[in-house]
């Protein structure tokens, strides 16, 4: 799984290196404000959830930026935490990194776990815009588009079999369109996840109904009510692998806020659905992304 | 016939700004279709308003560390009375728009992506500070946007 990685890697740098922009003088910042989105809990540029076709950081095709996030979920039965970073290059690919944390507090009691017992997984993404400027094409229909692949590790593999999950190790691919309608001050996303992951990754991928790569759907849309600030919703689809819990989509309202430059706040009401067999974790979502 | 009137015409330099080479001159120039009906020239505050966005754009921008280089030894007068006809041309204001091509008007300043969003920021805050609504601001900013592609140097 991990060559499908390091293959996309090698390819995004070669496009990189063979493109005009990368000759000249580096460049710090340009990207106009919101238009580089905020980090998904799996280090990506995107909303809080759904991935979006943008390339992380400031950057234009004349520079190099980044961003770094800190995400925390409450939910009435679990915290969902995630750290990373991401690296854009010219404003044609992404790196990106997410270690995320996953406490079952009291529910680890529960479910025979131990309290507090925590799943984790480290993402590791890689993206690519193929075509389209999201923010300057407005005379055209075409979005941008990004491919990307994840790779996801996820820590308990012991636990992960023990309830049905296949692997412990997951490489999603994801196809992306974003689209700010600037007429409408509408921002646009859609995503298809071809992945096998069990709560993103953190109960394993595939299980005992199902170990095959599955389609899902990442939209997002929101208002640009200021320049500074985004109002929108994210509907993510997921698997549903595993027999002993079934797992549904999971839906967020948010608001963005880029209250500086750099920094930029997301506070989200989101609905995870049932997480192994705990039902109704609505909850809020709140993340800080500094970007250069 | 049209042309070289249109060449004659030009010759005869407005107050206060640099004489220019003879060029074709049109509407399309402007790289913009115009808006239909008055809403959006009454977002801006009409003709006044439109004036006064334009020459605090051109305040603003000549003291921009990020691209005031770029405009020095550029003519000053000519942009303002320029940027004050396309605007009013797009806004459907009633004016005509007589500079050049955007891909002419912008050749050699080596403008990048960043200088351009530099620019979108400025305009941000001059029609802010006109008190233009934001819908509107962005439904301006839409038909501008795609001279990005013309003004970048490739």
């Amino acid at each position: 799984m991990f060559r499908h990685f390091q293959a996309l890697v090698v390819c995004a740098l070669a496009l990189l290196c063979a493109s005009p922009a990368f000759a000249g003088e580096l460049r710090q910042g340009g990207k106009l404000m919101l238009t580089s989105g905020v980090s998904t809990v799996e280090g990506s540029a995107g909303g809080g959830l759904a991935t979006w076709a943008l390339i992380a950081g400031n950057e234009t095709d004349a520079g190099i930026g980044g961003s770094a996030h800190a995400t925390i979920v409450a939910l009435p039965d679990f915290d969902l935490k995630s750290v990373g970073g991401a690296i854009g290059l010219h404003n044609r690919v992404e790196f990106s990194y997410a270690h995320q944390s996953f406490d079952t507090r009291r529910a680890g009691a529960t479910l025979g776990l131990g309290r507090n017992f925590t799943f984790g997984q480290d993402v590791f993404g890689a993206k690519l815009r193929v075509i389209g400027d999201a923010v300057y094409d407005q005379d055209r229909v075409l979005p941008q588009i990004s491919i990307g692949v994840q790779y996801h590790r996820a820590t308990k593999s012991a636990i992960i079999a023990a309830v049905g999950g296949k692997h412990a190790q997951g490489t999603d691919f994801l196809l992306s369109a974003s689209k700010v309608v600037l007429a409408r001050s509408l921002v646009l996303g859609a995503t298809v996840r071809f992945t096998k992951a069990n709560q993103f990754g953190l109960l394993g991928f595939g299980g005992d109904r199902s170990d095959a790569y599955h389609a899902e759907f990442e939209g997002s849309a929101g208002l640009l009510v200021s320049r500074r600030l985004l109002l929108g919703a994210e509907i993510r689809t997921k698997p549903d692998n595993l027999g002993f819990a079934r797992e549904r989509k999971a839906v967020d309202a948010f608001a963005a806020w880029q209250f500086e430059r750099h920094l930029t706040v997301t506070a989200a009401y989101a609905d995870l659905g049932s997480i192994a067999t705990f039902k109704r974790q609505r909850g809020a979502f709140l993340s800080l992304q500094a970007s250069f | 016939m049209v042309l070289l009137a249109l060449a004659l015409a030009l010759q005869t330099t407005p107050p206060g700004e640099d004489p220019v080479d003879p060029y074709p001159h049109s509407n399309a120039n402007a790289g913009a279709t115009p808006f239909k009906g008055s809403a959006m020239l009454a977002a801006f505050h009409g003709r006044a308003g439109v004036d006064r966005i334009a020459d605090d754009l051109v305040t603003r921008i000549v003291i921009d560390p990020r691209i005031a280089d770029i405009l020095k030894g550029q003519d000053e007068v000519r942009l303002r009375r320029l940027l004050k006809e396309q605007f009013c041309y797009i806004l459907n204001g009633g004016c005509g728009y007589s500079g050049r091509t955007m891909r002419e008007g912008h050749k050699n300043l080596g403008l990048q992506t960043a200088d351009v969003g530099a620019l979108v920021e400025d305009l941000q805050a001059a029609m802010r500070k006109e008190g233009v609504p934001f819908a509107a601001q962005n439904r301006f900013l839409a038909k501008l946007a795609p001279i990005k592609r013309d003004a970048v140097e490739r």
